[in-house]
């Protein structure tokens, strides 16, 4: 019975249970991390009291607050679209797992190797825009709707200077498959691409802060502002759903920077998947200082920093790239 | 799907009522009184073009406790506590507004050591009141942790007021003819260590947080309140002088023992969100200077008068008593017919005055501005309803 599958098949729904595993695990991590990391900068201990004295320094507050959530009644708003309501938390958590699929997480752990590695992760964490507007339209609230709009015309612009940037690395590369990018880098940290695209790489981090809506650019969902933002009206999973899709992002965004620039697995001694999740983890730790640290910018600065600045560097990136490789 | 945004059918009296500018694609947004944004009940009716603000109205109300009409049916005494309710902020120079008030009508002549006493602790709570603003005008650009460095600073003024005052909020602490305790050496100790520590920090405040990038972006040239704009509608404090103009109730009507001391008025004629930002971040190093001078001439005797009333009854007629709290002038009108309560008395609510100017400034700013200049007039919602 089970020859009759092809194997293909086999690979990719195992795969997509250990990624789901993985993602899963990866929040729990994050969320405590979060907590912590606030709470340190804030020079207050953060979580530190859950569950019995043998669980020290509040370990157990990312289960505490996963029950909390699922324990949470959930309902639709009155006047709202409850179809499409419904499936934006799906659509934005969904894709998410999708992209993890074509990571090389080690140099003999990654589920499908394919030439379009890097071009399927750009295509699927696009669909989070038409997630986060579904359900910022959806909700029938004016705070949601305003989310909403932000967080298309801050998903679109951010999405030009990214592109951009990434083709500056595949045309030195010559390939959109992540594994081999990643192969071809050397051990050490001068061998990394970072050397070569010091640009590229602080273009990639802000865009990538603004494209998974992390404070400094968090506009969609500025709780000052809009109180909630595109989710102001989900409650319990449905807004864990969004809540695991950010942090599923955010993990994605750190593994191609890691992957792109920072040569993956590669590293000092024996490559291998811990080298992949150091690298992967001081990024997000970065990401965490910086939301802990800086005010929000405001609308119109935002699209300006990325009209005026990052596309007009990026592009002079790829052109320097370009030139360079054709001398 | 329903989506006649434009004009909230089902909403209450004020929004129903709320006429939305003959503009076509807009929208009516009812911001508060539950916003995470406005410190409080505050409610905003918006008319937005996008982001844009067309109109802006506040409705008022939603904590009114009626502070005026109980001062009507309550003996003096009775009503020390509420002057502390309403601006729960600054509750001590609301306190001294009432008391004072009641003193210069029945002619009681306070203590020197008292009067010094109030001074030190009404410009503690107004660096305690200041740093909480500056948390929450944080809060509101999207910067967490600087509420929590604030409050750390804050936390220790309090444990110092706590001691001699019996509460950490809303003080009830000026009797007439005095204060109800006297302070010892480790009050005086403990304020002095906490000036010499507020002065450490207001570095730390300046590099993390004044000189941010990000920050000056949002503060500065945005909601230019001119002086005339002020005067029309009578604001006063920081607002005021964060427009260019050099008032502030200590120096121009003197009261108490303020004349006495050496202390600057900040003033920044830039008009905007950064020049009311700057005025507060410097009121706090002066009241700090205000503070160790008073200190260091602090005289003995006694700290309430030995033939203070404890139930008064001023004498037939009216008086009026201006402070300046940390959100501007605070007045009380008093007028006595000799009873044992007050005929009438009108509170003068600095934060109502500033709110005022709100919906002028408010007009064609975004969203995000509006919300930057509300928090930047420094609002306490139960003084503005009172």
């Amino acid at each position: 019975m089970i020859e009759a599958i092809p194997t293909q098949f086999i690979i990719i729904f195992v795969g997509l249970l250990a990624i789901m595993a993985f993602v899963g695990l990866n929040a729990v991590v994050l969320v405590y991390l979060e907590r912590k990391v606030a709470g340190f900068i804030h020079r207050r201990p953060g979580p530190y009291e859950v569950g019995p004295p043998c669980f020290p320094h509040g370990i157990l507050q990312p289960i505490a607050d996963g029950l909390k959530l699922v324990g949470k009644q959930i309902f639709t708003p009155k006047g709202a679209d409850s179809f499409l309501f419904w499936l934006a938390p799906m659509i934005s958590i969904a894709p998410a797992i999708v992209c993890f699929i074509v990571i090389p997480f080690g140099p003999k752990l990654q589920i499908i190797n394919t030439n379009v590695g890097l071009i399927l992760i750009l295509a699927f964490t696009g669909i989070n825009v038409l997630a986060l507007c579904l359900a910022g339209w959806a909700s029938q609230n004016k705070y949601g709707l305003i989310g909403a709009a932000r967080d298309i015309s801050q998903g679109v612009a951010y999405e030009i200077p990214l592109l951009l940037v990434v083709l500056s690395v595949v045309f030195m590369t010559g390939t959109f498959n992540l594994f081999d990018i990643a192969d071809g880098q050397g051990a050490w940290p001068w061998q990394w691409y970072i050397v070569y695209q010091p640009l590229a790489f602080v273009l990639f981090f802000i865009c990538a802060l603004a494209e998974t809506n992390r404070n400094p650019f968090d506009l969609p969902e500025a709780e000052s502002e809009l109180t909630a933002g595109f989710h102001t009206e989900y409650s319990g999973m449905a807004f864990a759903c969004f809540f695991l899709a950010e942090y599923a992002y955010m993990v994605v965004a750190a593994c191609i920077m890691a992957i792109l620039f920072l040569g993956g697995f590669q590293g000092p001694g024996a490559p291998g998947i811990w080298w992949f999740l150091a690298k992967v983890y001081v990024l997000l730790l970065i990401m965490i200082w910086i939301r802990w640290t800086f005010p929000r910018v405001r609308f119109d600065q935002l699209l300006n920093i990325c009209w005026k600045w990052l596309i007009p560097l990026a592009v002079l990136n790829l052109l320097i790239t370009l030139a360079v490789i054709a001398l | 799907m329903n989506l006649d945004l434009r004009l909230d059918t089902q909403g209450d009296f004020y929004s129903q009522r709320f006429q939305p500018t003959e503009r076509e694609d807009t929208l009516v947004l009812n911001m508060g009184p539950q916003h995470p944004s406005t410190h409080g009940v505050l409610r905003i009716l918006l008319e937005i073009d996008g982001e844009y603000i067309i109109r802006a109205e506040p409705v008022l109300g939603y904590i009114h406790r009626m502070h005026e009409k109980m001062a009507e049916v309550m003996s003096y005494p009775q009503y020390l506590p509420n002057p502390g309710r309403t601006d729960y902020l600054h509750a001590l120079a609301w306190n001294w507004a009432h008391v004072a008030a009641v003193e210069r009508l029945m002619g009681i002549e306070v203590p020197e050591r008292a009067e010094y006493i109030r001074v030190i602790t009404c410009e503690l709570n107004r660096i305690s009141s200041h740093l909480l603003w500056w948390g929450a005008i944080l809060l509101d650009l999207g910067a967490f942790t600087p509420i929590m460095y604030a409050f750390d600073d804050r936390e220790r003024i309090q444990d110092i007021m706590q001691r001699n005052t019996g509460s950490r909020l809303t003080y009830c602490y000026y009797r007439f003819g005095g204060v109800s305790a006297d302070i010892d050496d480790k009050f005086i100790e403990d304020t002095r260590a906490e000036c010499a520590r507020l002065k450490d920090r207001a570095k730390m405040f300046k590099d993390l947080v004044t000189d941010n990038f990000i920050l000056r972006k949002r503060l500065e040239e945005i909601g230019e309140i001119p002086v005339d704009t002020c005067r029309k509608y009578g604001a006063t404090g920081p607002v005021l002088r964060g427009s260019g103009q050099a008032y502030d109730v200590r120096r121009a009507e003197p009261y108490s023992i303020y004349d006495r001391f050496d202390f600057n008025i900040p003033v920044y004629d830039s008009c905007d969100s950064m020049g009311r930002y700057l005025v507060r971040m410097d009121e706090i190093q002066e009241s700090i200077k205000i503070i160790e001078q008073a200190l260091d001439t602090l005289p003995e005797g006694d700290y309430i008068l030995p033939k203070a009333p404890k139930r008064p009854k001023p004498p037939a007629g009216d008086v009026y008593f201006a402070v300046e709290g940390a959100r501007g002038k605070i007045g009380m009108h008093l007028v006595s017919d000799g009873g044992k309560s007050p005929y009438r008395l009108k509170l003068r609510a600095p934060g109502f005055s500033n709110l005022s100017l709100f919906s002028e400034v408010a007009q064609g700013t975004l969203i995000s501005d509006a919300i930057a200049i509300l928090a930047s007039l420094d609002l306490v919602i139960p003084e503005i309803d009172r």
